[in-house]
């Protein structure tokens, strides 16, 4: 095993170039975990990006929310970054636990894209875009073409998750997660609903519930065509067909951590509670 | 095997580690290169924090950490926290409160609280339980860890009125 420690981006890119299929080391909370149990080669090439300037912080340029790769679940859960995108926000907090978050990064969750990533249902009801960086150039993915299946994505050998582009958008935003406990958690079924009242649309995002995260199209139309905007209200009715097709959406599997049946009950309960938080409820 | 020489600053003091295999974390590093075994290890997978340490500002898994990445920066153990045969207020607080049982939870646990006491001296239960959430303690001896997160707040305050 060989180690570079990328002091900039040009530095990691180069090191990229000559070794393209390198593992790449951010926050560490994933690949570690493979690396102590011995589940890599040994002559694995690994890169260290953890202390690449370019890919710190988070900065909002004109409409759009710029976040770099290496933005920490810590920085994520401070109320700056709260007020932004409180989804996002919410989602990061519930990241394995404090010493975790301090490390781990948003372009990690999406390097190892599993299933139960907690940035991803948040980042897909988002309509985030993924930017990617090689030796050769830069191209943008959205985030639902970005990421391909189970712990798979399309960044290809010597390409690096740079940038998480965020179209604003000014609504309630909510993020919600299924566990056992509230600590050190990998979600069961994960939520997010994002409205954006400018353009009249509730976004909802499905994590947990499939191999990747998924927009269910039925349900967000119901909902949008229904709501009431101008009072900021919905019916009972509404409420509960966009549960009943939140769930029908969702693609879950039996596992360790819970069952099929359990997890899509669980999306439509999540799905009206968002949405009831998010509009008020008619009274009959 | 690839070997890797490199230089970690642990406790203020600067060590060589030479020979080692590159996929060596910190924990591991610490433990059985630098002779600083006050780090546990239980999981090494980031689960039970044990192995919590310092780097910079911040309390991170030491398991977690490539240790040939960790140079360049100030790493403190539980040995570090306070000079050699004296306690920080945390220790003591420990002490008094008898929260220490097996023990084995205990030095990540004084790391994680040491950083929370300095960020936030006045914490409510909620910013406690939160903040060491990542510090599993397989005895359960949780109400006496709270206690002693009070008591070593309290003195905290004392001394930095």
């Amino acid at each position: 095993m060989s180690i570079t420690i990328a002091r900039s981006l040009d530095h990691a890119l180069t090191t990229l170039h000559e070794n393209p299929d390198a593992l790449i080391l951010a926050g560490g909370t994933d690949l570690m975990v493979q690396i102590n149990r011995g589940y890599l080669n040994e002559l694995s090439t690994v890169i260290a990006v953890n202390r690449i300037p370019e890919l710190q912080g988070w900065k909002q340029q004109d409409d759009t929310l710029v976040l770099g790769a290496g933005l920490t679940y810590a920085e994520m859960e401070k109320s700056d970054f709260a007020a932004v995108a409180p989804a996002l926000a919410q989602a990061a907090r519930t990241v394995g636990s404090p010493q975790i978050r301090n490390a781990g990064t948003l372009g990690g969750n999406l390097g190892t894209a599993s299933p139960a990533g907690d940035t991803l249902p948040v980042l897909a009801a988002l309509d985030a875009v993924i930017c990617l960086r090689s030796a050769q150039g830069a191209r943008r993915l959205p985030i639902l073409e970005f990421i391909t299946g189970v712990k798979n994505n399309a960044r290809q050998p010597g390409e690096l998750i740079e940038e998480v582009h965020i179209p604003a958008a000014q609504g309630h935003q909510e993020f919600c997660k299924i566990g056992p406990r509230n600590a050190m958690v990998i979600s069961v079924a994960s939520l997010a609903l994002i409205v954006d009242q400018q353009n009249k649309k509730v976004r909802l995002g499905l994590g947990t519930v499939g191999p990747v995260p998924l927009r269910p199209a039925e349900a967000e139309e119901h909902l949008s065509t229904n709501v009431n905007w101008a009072a900021n209200t919905v019916s009972a009715a509404t409420l509960d067909q966009f549960s009943t097709l939140a769930a029908a959406a969702a693609r879950p599997i039996d596992d360790h951590r819970g069952t099929a049946a359990y997890r899509r009950h669980a999306i439509g309960v999540m799905a009206r509670r968002t949405a009831a938080r998010a509009f008020t409820e008619e009274t009959a | 095997m690839t070997t890797n020489h490199y230089t970690l600053k642990v406790n203020g003091k600067e060590h060589q580690v030479a020979d080692a295999w590159a996929g060596e974390s910190l924990l591991w590093v610490l433990r059985e290169r630098l002779g600083l075994p006050g780090a546990k290890n239980a999981c090494e997978e980031g689960e039970c924090g044990s192995c919590s340490v310092r780097i910079d500002d911040e309390v991170v898994c030491g398991c977690l950490v490539l240790a040939a990445t960790a140079v360049d920066c100030e790493i403190t153990t539980i040995e570090g926290l306070a000079p050699e045969g004296e306690l920080v207020d945390v220790q003591e607080a420990f002490i008094e409160a008898g929260a220490v049982q097996c023990g084995f939870c205990t030095p990540g646990l004084l790391v994680t609280i040491d950083k929370l006491l300095e960020t936030n001296n006045q914490p409510d239960d909620l910013t406690v339980r939160e903040a060491i959430s990542g510090n599993l303690c397989r005895c359960t001896g949780y109400g006496r860890i709270l206690e002693a997160v009070n008591l070593a707040a309290a003195k905290r305050r004392e001394a930095t009125s």
